[in-house]
């Protein structure tokens, strides 16, 4: 309904909010016609408003960017470092970024990564596999294939980026998880049943318990706005996708958003405001939370589940710890369900960024 | 399966037997008949038959339905049932919800909401079995203590909204009235009444006002939705002026889960508990849903099975947001088989709300009469959570934090304040942008609307004193 007022406008209309340039683009978010320095400000003062009234930071925090050298990640360290420089936020900004050991993938998005250190003055942390855990992904998947290998990929990059940000003392970690991540993980959990992330995936903040707590503050930001802002404002950033990841095809449920975002825009925010507030009583039970034996990593299991992954591997068991090998384990129902391939063509988002 | 070897079972482990010939049918070895065990009645006529039969996995008896029907050839449980077994199974589910949640109490006087579809014809089917089980009883008991529950039919006929051919659409109430009148004894009456009978008498053409209503929403999901609380209107007001107790949808699992995806694309995260639960009591007339528990495909299948007559012609074409997630839960659906279920899994999970129980009915009764017979489970009162508002389009429960505060000027609401006390999800879907047109969309309302808020308030703290 909206697209139709627009569509009534004169052509070369004026930006809807300053009415004096001429719109450059649609805002996808409102289908608003308006012009690109209009657009630049209210994408950031936006993510500005989302940092302030959620109380992301405070001042004089050291604050690492989770970088994969993808759009998301890239946009959020321009944004964030323009941010901190223009209110004040008093923040001590880094790159914290996490070396897979992938070739022809995370060493090219590496050296994107390098070249955001320079353009935007932010020192810059690697942290990698192969010093980490003696494997690089390339090994892990000539031992394992190309079956399984985002499970070792995603348990141990959630590590790594937590060893990044010990290493280089921060106080929080924030990620590149935009609004549309957000409301596909809202939508997975329901679609899996899983209740106990349904209500704490839509958290801005998580990890308030842990040493480093992480934040999203895209959660509200489009991706489609984040890919229209990086491109209009030339940012450098790497968008292929990984190498180990087949399906690069975005599953059901990313497709399912991109469909109801072209009906009704609002529908991605909408989706995050149901995920806020569905009423799932508190007294769920929590895993209860220690440390691994073997390497002091918070874990609900005796070990945690890199060094249960990393065991086999060194073993020679690389199937160990995925699937239900470990009978204690509470997910295993979750885990005969994805070996059955179900839950695994329903996942989307694509390997290679900073997901956890 | 112990006995796997050819003769050492002579009789007594008669359930190992015949598992082990299923499963030996089901995996094609049926060229293998030494391995049989020969014994067995059953085992000995399962070889009689075509290669792949299978037997029904409760009673062990007759064939599975899916080697009688290649039909009923999927890939879920369903179709391991008899055709008894399943009968049996499906309407099992329909009783246990209704005797587990005291749905229906021998003094009712229910009223199915029958739309002509599959899910509704079921469960007029159920209610009617169930009916005809109670006036057994009945007549079977000496004292005759516990009344026989009535039973009425009601079509609500949306051909303002619609666009069905007239002749086509009368044809179909036709076809509605045979079923019903098919359906006895006991004898149930088929109110057929028009959407626009919510509007009150003396206005000039409810069916224009009506129109005018619908039209005056832009967006299409919106306007579907706003039909479809019309009808809930429609629903309350029969069953209000011809004396019903109840309401009964034909609410099924696959249905739930579509209403899942739907509220949380547009919103409604809040209020979603609140509409999928065996009992919603936040109207004057609580609605109940005893086929919560069934999947569509299995009323299909019934439908089918027991040649019950449904009638297409209105059948619902979905638009918009509405559209887009029925093909989207088909898809998953195909993917997936139990996707529904967990879909709908997930959502029973989310707390429910305090009108989601059946309020204690006053006459003491009918309470002692049906105390006798009522078991009650998942009722748990919480008296702690401060009471409800709800929107004054959808009635959906208003979390507090969304509710702006307003104080009544003169006792009289300007549009914008009635505006505030609707949901985000009809402010934005339903509501008309423009401030000046939302006074002429409110006085499109029916009267009702507010009469019918007003009552929530008043029987919530009803509802509380009673306690």
């Amino acid at each position: 309904m909206e697209g139709e007022a627009a569509a009534a406008k004169p052509k070369g209309r004026l930006c809807v909010i300053c009415n004096q340039k001429r719109a450059a683009l649609k805002r996808p978010k409102t289908l608003e016609q308006i012009c690109r320095e209009c657009f630049y400000a209210v994408f950031e003062e936006e993510i500005h408003r989302v940092i302030v009234d959620n109380q992301l930071f405070k001042p004089s925090e050291r604050v690492a960017i989770g970088a994969s050298g993808g759009k998301d990640s890239t946009v959020l360290a321009y944004v964030l470092s323009e941010l901190n420089r223009r209110h004040n936020y008093g923040l001590d900004l880094f790159l914290l970024s996490v070396d897979e050991g992938i070739t022809g993938y995370r060493d090219d998005s590496l050296e994107t990564v390098k070249r955001n250190e320079i353009q935007y003055g932010l020192p810059l942390k690697v942290v990698s596999y192969k010093e980490l855990y003696g494997w690089t992904m390339d090994e892990i998947v000539k031992l394992i294939g190309m079956k399984n290998n985002c499970t070792f990929c995603g348990v141990f990059r959630r590590q790594a980026l937590d060893r990044g940000a010990a290493l280089l003392k921060v106080d929080k970690l924030v990620t590149g998880h935009n609004a549309d991540d957000i409301a596909e993980t809202v939508l997975l959990n329901i679609l899996r049943g899983d209740i106990a992330r349904l209500s704490r995936c839509t958290s801005i903040t998580t990890g308030e318990d842990g040493p480093i707590p992480r934040c999203k503050p895209f959660k509200y930001t489009y991706e489609k706005e984040i890919v229209m802002y990086a491109y209009f404002k030339k940012l450098d950033y790497f968008s292929t996708e990984c190498i180990y990841s087949p399906n690069a095809y975005r599953g059901f449920a990313r497709e399912f958003i991109k469909d109801l975002e072209r009906i009704r825009p609002r529908a991605i925010l909408d989706i995050i405001k149901s995920g806020e507030d569905f009423r799932i009583s508190t007294s769920t039970k929590m895993p209860e939370q220690g440390n691994c034996e073997r390497c002091g990593y918070i874990s609900s299991q005796k070990w945690c589940k890199a060094c249960v992954l990393l065991e086999g591997l060194n073993r020679g068991l690389p199937k160990l710890g995925i699937g239900r090998t470990r009978g204690a384990n509470h997910e295993t129902s979750k885990s005969i369900k994805q070996r059955n391939g179900t839950t695994d063509s329903i996942q989307s988002k694509q390997c290679g960024s900073l997901d956890f | 399966m112990s006995c796997n070897s050819q003769n050492c079972c002579q009789s007594g482990c008669y359930k190992d037997t015949i598992l082990d010939d299923r499963e030996e049918v089901s995996l094609a070895l049926t060229n293998a008949p030494n391995e049989m065990p020969f014994n067995s009645v059953s085992a000995g006529s399962g070889r009689n038959h075509p290669e792949n039969s299978v037997l029904c996995v409760k009673c062990k008896l007759n064939e599975s339905m899916a080697s009688t029907s290649a039909e009923y050839n999927t890939d879920s449980d369903i179709s391991r049932f008899c055709g008894n077994c399943f009968r049996s199974n499906l309407y099992g589910k329909f009783r246990l919800a209704v005797s587990s949640n005291a749905l229906i109490s021998p003094s009712d006087n229910v009223l199915v909401a029958f739309s002509g579809g599959t899910s509704s014809r079921v469960a007029l089917q159920f209610v009617h079995e169930m009916q005809l089980k109670a006036l057994k009883n009945f007549e079977a008991s000496r004292d005759r203590s516990l009344p026989v529950f009535g039973v009425g039919v009601v079509f609500i006929d949306e051909r303002s909204s619609l666009a069905v051919p007239t002749l086509e659409f009368d044809k179909a109430i036709e076809d509605m009235k045979l079923i019903v009148s098919n359906i006895a004894p006991p004898a149930k009456k088929l109110h057929v009444v028009p959407t626009e009978d919510i509007f009150p008498l003396d206005s000039i053409d409810g069916r224009e006002r009506f129109k005018e209503l619908v039209d005056a929403v832009h967006d299409d999901t919106g306007r579907e939705d706003l039909v479809k609380y019309l009808r809930m209107l429609s629903l309350q007001k029969v069953a209000q002026d011809y004396g019903y107790s109840k309401i009964v949808l034909g609410t099924c699992t696959s249905r739930i889960a579509c209403h899942v995806l739907e509220a949380t694309v547009k919103g409604q995260g809040y209020s979603l508990a609140a509409d999928i639960q065996y009992v919603d009591a936040r109207w004057k007339i609580p609605v109940i849903l005893p086929l919560r528990d069934c999947l569509s495909q299995e009323l299909n299948i019934l439908c089918n099975l027991d040649s019950l007559k449904t009638i297409d012609a209105f059948k619902g074409h979905h638009s918009g947001i509405n559209a887009l997630i029925t093909s989207f839960v088909k898809l998953l659906q195909a993917e997936n088989p139990s996707r529904e279920s967990t879909i709908f899994r997930t959502a029973g999970k989310l707390t429910p709300f305090r009108f989601n129980r059946m309020p204690e009915a006053d006459d003491l009764n009918s309470k002692l009469a049906t105390q006798r017979r009522q078991k009650k489970y998942n009722l748990k009162p919480n008296e702690s959570l401060p009471p409800e508002s709800f929107c004054r389009i959808c009635n959906a429960p208003l979390k507090l934090s969304d509710v702006k505060s307003c104080n009544l000027e003169n006792g009289t609401l300007s549009a914008e304040v009635i505006r505030d006390k609707c949901c985000m999800s009809c402010q934005f879907q339903v509501l008309p942008k423009d401030t000046s047109v939302l006074e002429q969309f409110f006085s499109l309302f029916p009267q009702q609307m507010e009469v019918q808020t007003e009552y929530n308030s008043s029987s919530e703290e009803r509802l509380q004193t009673l306690r």
